[in-house]
């Protein structure tokens, strides 16, 4: 009896151990890589960075450039990603509910979800950049908005599905017309989740590197331009990262740094809009 | 008092033959979900400027009648009804009939309270202005004559701003009947209203029927029994999907015609 206890004892005591350790050792890489972020992007963060140009090897400058290019094509995905997003979401959970295409849309979408973004790339290369010729900023956009979309419609249909199927019904017996009922009921008490949504998209989006570099490439000048290579910080920080030149690298972990400082910043919006509260 | 006294006492002067009029003519109606057999061949009566209780065991099909008469069986795909359900004499199964013109005249009120999550000016004023358009003017009368008409406006009057989901069970109940007065309907449905609720805002709601049927034509899906004495004057027992009785509840309750609805309303089952 009392040495069963005492085995029992001894592995409750190891399986503690090791779920101690493997939490260290998790938080830890995280630590150390926020550590070493903040450590070396800190190093080259200065006022320049977000007012001069990325410079030639040698010479001064900053990332305004990508930084511009960034939260262009990052708009522009949104933009588009967002509506279509939405959209689809909605129909999935309001007209669509019973449909057989719905149950398709769900299954294509999810798989979507966890597609390589690599292959996102590949594709919008393959039918806008070899078509136009060229790469552009737009294709960039339009890459990424590839990406949005899944994110968004999971969220849309997750968040409408909560709403009560009671809200819905009370609405209608008022004689309130589908579309009126999604947008000024559905829609008003799933707002925040679906806000949700789409500031993890951005998040999502922010760092993605491989997509980009298949369509909006970079650009060493300052261009608005949405029909001509567009810089932006991923490919930047893919480009200065592997270059030999001290300046470039230190300038890369800027580059890193900021867009880790503004994912966890949408990150941080995004949990709160989550998070329950009163109703407006 | 025991059911019968109060229904007889309250109903019997209630009752004009000679005026009533059917506002609602219920004809030989069967409901099926999916392949399941809910309502079957029910033909009944619904007068206008009276309150009709039904009463039943729970799964008898109350609230599937209450949803063919505004259609809101039509949200699911699967849920049919044939038969003919006449509103001033159109039939409104017709497949041509305007769904929300429908419901705009046959309001409908939930067990469960649900204020829709806005103000409480919003909840009320958002079907009002769908189908009337209104001054900004009107809209704010039309809101506090449905809140007044609700017995809600003295408790509510400082306060139109704040969220609808702020109010107590019994006032948000209250706030959904103002909200489907608001609209305007010739007939108010009210699906087991004062279940959720304690026993002053039940009052408050039975005193509210009374005088709502001045103006409406009232369907009150009950499981108390004084209630349904206390409220109706007429009274439909339901059992199995099936129609056993209906009668002005003075009647139904002091002679009813069939054992199983004497025994329903004495407590025997149900
Ligand atoms: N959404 C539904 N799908 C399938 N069957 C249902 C549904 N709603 C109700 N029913 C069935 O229909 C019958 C009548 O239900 P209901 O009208 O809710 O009864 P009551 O309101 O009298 O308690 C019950 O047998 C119930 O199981
Ligand atoms: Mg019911």
């Amino acid at each position: 009896m009392s040495t069963l206890y005492r085995r029992r004892k001894r592995r409750d005591v190891i399986m503690m151990t090791l779920s101690f350790l493997a939490t260290i050792v998790g938080v830890g890489w995280l630590v150390l890589i926020l550590g070493v972020l903040v450590w070396e992007g800190l190093a080259g963060l200065s006022l320049r960075v977000f007012t001069e140009m990325t410079p030639p090897p040698g010479a001064d400058g900053g990332l305004l450039n990508p930084i511009i290019g960034s939260l262009i094509i990052t708009a522009l995905a949104v933009a588009i990603g967002t509506p279509v997003g939405i959209l689809a979401g909605t129909y999935m959970a309001e007209y669509g509910r019973h449909s057989r295409l719905s149950t398709v849309v769900r299954f294509v979408n999810d798989i979507l979800l966890s597609a390589p973004s690599i292959v996102v790339g590949l594709f919008i290369y393959e039918v806008m950049v070899a078509p136009m010729g060229h790469f552009s900023g737009l294709a960039g956009a339009v890459a990424l908005a590839v990406i949005v979309i899944p994110v968004v419609v999971r969220t849309t249909e997750d968040m409408l599905r909560l709403v009560p199927d009671q809200m819905r019904e009370a609405a209608a017996a008022l004689g309130i017309p589908r579309a009126n009922v999604i947008r000024s009921i559905c829609y008003r008490a799933a707002g925040a989740g679906m806000l949700t949504g789409v500031l993890l998209a951005i998040a999502r989006i922010s760092g993605e590197t491989a997509p980009l570099l298949f369509t909006a490439l970079n650009n060493q000048f300052f261009s608005t331009d949405l029909n001509a290579p567009m810089a932006s910080l991923p490919a930047v920080i893919f480009q200065f990262a592997l270059s030999p030149y001290k300046d470039w690298q230190k300038l890369a972990w800027t580059g890193a740094l900021v867009i880790t400082v503004a994912v966890l910043a949408l990150s941080i919006v995004a949990r709160a809009l989550a998070a329950p509260r009163k109703m407006p | 008092m025991n059911i019968a006294s109060i229904a007889a006492a309250r109903t019997d002067d209630a009752i004009d033959r000679a005026l009533r009029r059917e506002k609602i003519s219920i004809r030989n109606l069967s409901f099926h979900y999916a392949s399941n057999r809910a309502l079957n061949a029910i033909s009944l009566p619904l007068y206008e400027h009276h309150v009709t209780a039904f009463i039943g065991p729970s799964g008898c099909g109350k609230s599937t009648l209450l949803r063919v008469l505004n259609r809101m069986y039509d949200l699911y795909p699967d849920q049919r009804a044939e038969g003919e359900v006449l509103v001033d004499g159109v039939d409104v199964l017709a497949p041509h009939q305007d769904v929300n013109l429908l419901r705009s005249r046959i309001g409908m009120v939930f067990q469960k309270p649900t204020p829709f999550p806005m103000s409480i000016y919003e909840n009320i004023a958002f079907g009002a202005r769908l189908y009337e358009r209104l001054s900004a003017a009107d809209l704010g009368m039309r809101v506090e004559q449905a809140l007044r008409r609700a017995a809600l406006w003295d408790e509510v009057k400082d306060k139109l701003a704040t969220s609808g989901l702020s109010l107590s069970g019994g006032q948000q109940q209250r706030l959904c009947i103002a909200r489907s007065i608001a609209v305007r309907p010739e007939v108010i449905l009210l699906d087991e209203p004062c279940s959720a609720l304690d026993p002053i805002s039940t009052a408050k709601i039975e005193e509210l029927i009374d005088e709502l049927k001045e103006d409406y034509t009232i369907v009150i899906v009950t499981h108390n029994m004084q209630q349904a004495a206390r409220v109706s004057d007429y009274t439909a027992f339901m059992y199995l999907g099936e129609l056993v009785e209906f009668d002005a509840t003075s009647r139904m309750f002091t002679s009813p015609g069939d054992k199983r609805t004497q025994d329903y309303i004495t407590g025997r089952f149900g």
